[in-house]
């Protein structure tokens, strides 16, 4: 398994993962398919991409840490929770319904929208849920898991846990060599390697997430390839 | 059969009508409502005492016609439900003439044991789901069906009038029976429900002969494509209210305009969207007497700007409306079109204004004649500085709403502590306040517990997980705990933002009234939870999530878990163990444990814990998703 080589950006910090053999980049992976003898590149964000915003406090939801007592930098792109902030769904984005001019308001009838799916990290001691319907494109689920994640994988790090995590350069010392890859689970069964498909098509088909260690994603490539074949 | 076979000793009269308690039986007080009476964990067993002193100089018969005529004046239930604890005649006095019945618990009772009790009820209030169901936070076909009660119902009550239900699963077939079982059925109110169609609505709208009230509050109603509207009995009818909004569905305008003109008791009405503004005008005009006035859609029509046509004087179709006291809808608002309810402002109590996205500068103009203002929705693109106009004219409000225009985490937020801080200022009688925001302080929350000392509700969400308090870095401590120390009527409390324990041990050593709680990420430990179950003695409603509490706290609530009406816990630290330990330790307490999904639980902790008393036992149509620990 190839390690992981981390871009040293001077902008944003990724994990970038490649499989056994080329290590191509590809662009624009969520919309087109693709055999694996290409290379997936995933990318799992951990930091925000405006070094001009503030970091959010941490998720402290289940982890025992101190509470770092610094006031909060200016919070990071949207990480969707379930049923948070708790509002009804018929009221939700009414900046939608301005925009709209005949009034094809925001779905009163609420619920049957959403796609909820689990996500899990091997390691951390908790589940969280996404609503993949909250996403366009596999960059807003990667920014949103690596948001999830993040408070986890910089693990213990005392009460200098928040500055570490605006301190670039210590963020790239703690991923450095951690190699994380996601996973999810489709309608089949089947274990995959998420990005494989058109995104509209991962959102119909993925039942949940799970984010598991490099070197046991190798063995999805090969079931990945032959699902991609049975596709076409 | 004789009446005399399970009677009571006689009472002692010595003592008026109230017999001295001491010489009374225990009474199997089953209390069917889900409110603060005393512990109905009380097992069924009645304990003769042998009164042999003071005879009755009068026979029992008479007794219970002046306990029937007298318990006829009792209206809350909480008093009701203390007297039927007295003695056995007094439970079946008033049984006999309980006529609202409320159930604030599907599950806590079954509908026959409700129907064998109470036989003369006209009215009833049924509530299902738990809150934290509207925000997705439990799957579809949980439960709640109203079905098994609709059918108990029609047989036990003919001449039942009122229902009202809440969060209830309802289908389109239960309505139908509803509306033929019941030929003088007056009142039909459904607040977040969902399960049925305008196929449903068509049933109440064309049996129900001698409806009043027809009342959809944020319920889901498919549409099946039905006049309903059209189906409202000929003639003069009898609708007093007639509340729609949430029906996402077009409307026949004309029968709908027909409809109100035959309506001469009409008092309130709220149109959904799709009633535009012209047609809007044309009711007023049918329906000068209207109390209580729900706008559909706010603004011009494309279609009539483009024709040119000359307007309709909406302001003289407000200014017709001397009776207005409550308006709302607004929805696509054009914001000129605003200037038209000038003349109904100066006596409106009540204005909704959370569907539109106004501005400071667009509300200014509106709220500035509105001082007899009690009750105010709006959304928080009216910023910090349309809350200090609220503040600065309306001295008489009493509830305050502000909803978020974009509901997510990380945005910058047009409403702050200053706003907070203005009302707490300016509406010192405020009884009730929800206030979404994306920063807040300790300050501005202290400031409202020492200005506005009649509070009742106070339900703050800080949008943001975990956000301190944003000008100093400390957790919001110190600002609930200054809520429940000061605010001494306080009966329900929702937090949120970075809080510690000791957040919790505050609401634990004052929150002494505190009936409804709402918790979602926070505290640190199991000391938190522990706190709140061991000093808040009045708690009924609990719901948590994604907080660390485990099982050590789940028990320390065992002392008064019969005493509440539900506990949620959702992604906290419960395991199936802890759980079930509470399930064996109390036989009258349903555990249910919640998946998302059908798979089984790879993780060690329970993912939603949802309990509640019940004297069923675990129910029957429990789905596959659902676990009932035993």
């Amino acid at each position: 398994m190839e390690a992981l080589g981390l871009n040293m950006g001077f902008e944003e910090t990724e994990l970038r993962l490649g499989l056994p053999g080329n290590r191509v980049r590809s662009e624009g992976e969520g919309s087109r398919k693709r055999g694996f003898s290409e290379t997936v590149d995933l990318k799992l964000n951990l930091s925000s991409k405006d070094t001009s915003e503030k970091v959010k406090s941490f998720q402290k939801e289940k982890h025992p840490l101190p509470r770092a007592t610094d006031p909060p930098a200016k919070p990071p792109a949207k990480t969707q929770v379930v049923g948070w902030p708790p509002v009804r769904s018929f009221r939700k984005n009414m900046l939608g319904v301005v925009q709209k001019s005949s009034g094809e308001e925001s779905d009163m009838a609420g619920g049957n929208n959403a796609a909820f799916v689990k996500v899990s990290m091997d390691g951390a001691p908790y589940l969280r849920k996404v609503d993949l319907r909250m996403y366009n494109t596999y960059k807003d689920l990667y920014d949103a898991l690596g948001k999830m994640f993040s408070s986890f994988t910089i693990g213990n790090c005392g009460s200098q846990g928040m500055k570490d995590f605006m301190n670039e350069s210590k963020l790239m010392d703690l991923l450095n060599g951690s190699d994380y890859v996601p996973t999810y689970e489709d309608k089949d069964g089947d274990w995959m390697l998420v990005g494989d498909v058109p995104w509209g098509m991962f959102v119909e088909s993925c039942k949940r997430l799970r984010i598991v260690k490099g070197t046991e994603a190798i063995g999805l490539a090969p079931r990945a390839m032959e699902k991609c074949k049975n596709r076409r | 059969m004789s009446e005399d076979d399970d009677r009571s000793p006689p009472l002692d009269l010595r003592c008026g009508a109230a017999p001295s308690i001491n010489r009374a039986r225990n009474c199997s007080g089953e209390a069917v409502s889900g409110s603060g009476s005393s512990t109905s964990s009380s097992i069924p067993a009645s304990v003769p005492v042998t009164v042999t002193e003071y005879q009755s100089q009068y026979p029992d018969q008479v007794l219970e016609i002046v306990l029937e005529n007298v318990l006829q004046f009792l209206t809350s239930r909480r008093d009701r439900n203390a007297a039927s604890l007295v003695c056995k005649s007094w439970w079946r006095a008033e049984a006999l003439t309980r006529s609202e019945l409320f159930i604030g618990n599907c599950y806590a009772v079954s509908p026959d044991r409700a129907r064998g009790r109470f036989r003369r009820v006209r009215s009833v209030v049924l509530k299902g789901k738990p809150r934290f169901a509207d925000f997705n936070l439990m799957p579809p076909d949980w439960g709640a069906h109203f079905g098994p009660w609709v059918c108990v119902l029609a047989n036990a009550y003919p001449w039942l009038e009122k229902v009202y239900l809440k969060r209830m699963s309802i289908t389109d077939d239960d309505l139908a029976l509803l509306a033929e079982s019941f030929s003088g059925f007056k009142e039909l109110t459904l607040v977040c429900c969902e399960g049925f169609g305008t196929c449903g609505l068509a049933f109440i709208a064309s049996k129900c002969r001698q409806l009043r009230v027809l009342d959809l509050i944020e319920t889901e109603v498919t549409d099946d494509e039905v006049d309903w509207i059209s189906l409202f009995p000929e003639g003069e009818t009898c609708l007093e209210s007639l509340i729609f909004d949430c029906v996402d569905c077009a409307i026949n305008f004309e029968a709908l305009e027909k409809l109100v003109a035959r309506s001469p008791f009409l008092r309130k009405l709220r149109l959904n969207r799709h009633v535009s503004i012209r047609q809007l005008y044309r009711l007023m005009v049918r329906a000068p007497q209207l109390t209580h006035l729900g706008t559909g859609k706010y603004g011009p029509s494309e279609v009539a700007q483009r024709q040119g046509d000359t307007e309709p004087d909406y302001i003289a179709a407000f200014a017709a409306c001397k009776s207005l006291v409550c308006l709302s809808g607004f929805r696509e608002i054009t914001p000129d079109y605003l200037s038209a309810i000038y003349p109904v402002c100066a006596n409106l109590t009540s204005l909704n204004f959370s569907y539109a996205t106004i501005t400071a500068d667009q509300l200014k103009p509106v709220i500035c004649n509105c001082h007899k203002l009690q009750i105010f929705w709006a959304l928080d693109s009216i910023c910090d500085e349309g809350l200090q106009a609220v503040a600065a004219t309306c001295k008489e409000l009493r509830e305050l709403r502000v909803f978020p225009m974009n509901a997510q985490e990380d945005v910058e937020g047009p409403v702050s502590e200053v706003g907070l801080q203005a009302i707490s200022e300016g509406c010192r009688k405020l009884q009730s306040i929800l206030y979404f925001c994306q920063r807040m302080t300790n300050a501005a929350v202290i400031a409202m517990s020492s200005n506005c000392l009649e509070l009742e509700v106070f339900r703050l969400c800080i949008m943001g997980r975990h956000r301190p308090d944003h000008a100093t870095g400390e957790p919001m401590d110190e600002g609930f705990g200054a809520i429940v120390r000061n605010c001494r009527k306080l009966t329900r409390l929702a937090v949120s933002g970075l809080l510690t324990d000791r957040a919790f041990g505050y609401i634990g050593k004052y929150g002494k009234l505190i009936r409804t709680l709402s918790v979602a990420f926070a505290g640190d430990s199991d000391m938190g939870l522990k706190y709140v179950l061991e000093g808040c003695p009045k708690l009924q409603k609990l719901e948590i999530r994604d907080s660390p509490f485990g099982d050590a706290a789940l028990r320390s609530g065992l002392h008064h878990y019969y005493n509440m009406r539900f506990l949620w816990m959702s992604s906290c630290r419960l395991t199936r163990q802890g759980c079930q330990e509470i399930a064996q330790a109390m036989p009258r307490l349903v555990v249910e444990v919640i998946r998302s999904d059908d798979e089984e639980e790879t993780d060690n902790y329970v993912e939603t814990l949802y309990m509640y008393r019940s004297l069923e036992g675990p129910r029957h149509d429990a789905p596959k998703f659902v676990t009932i620990l035993r």
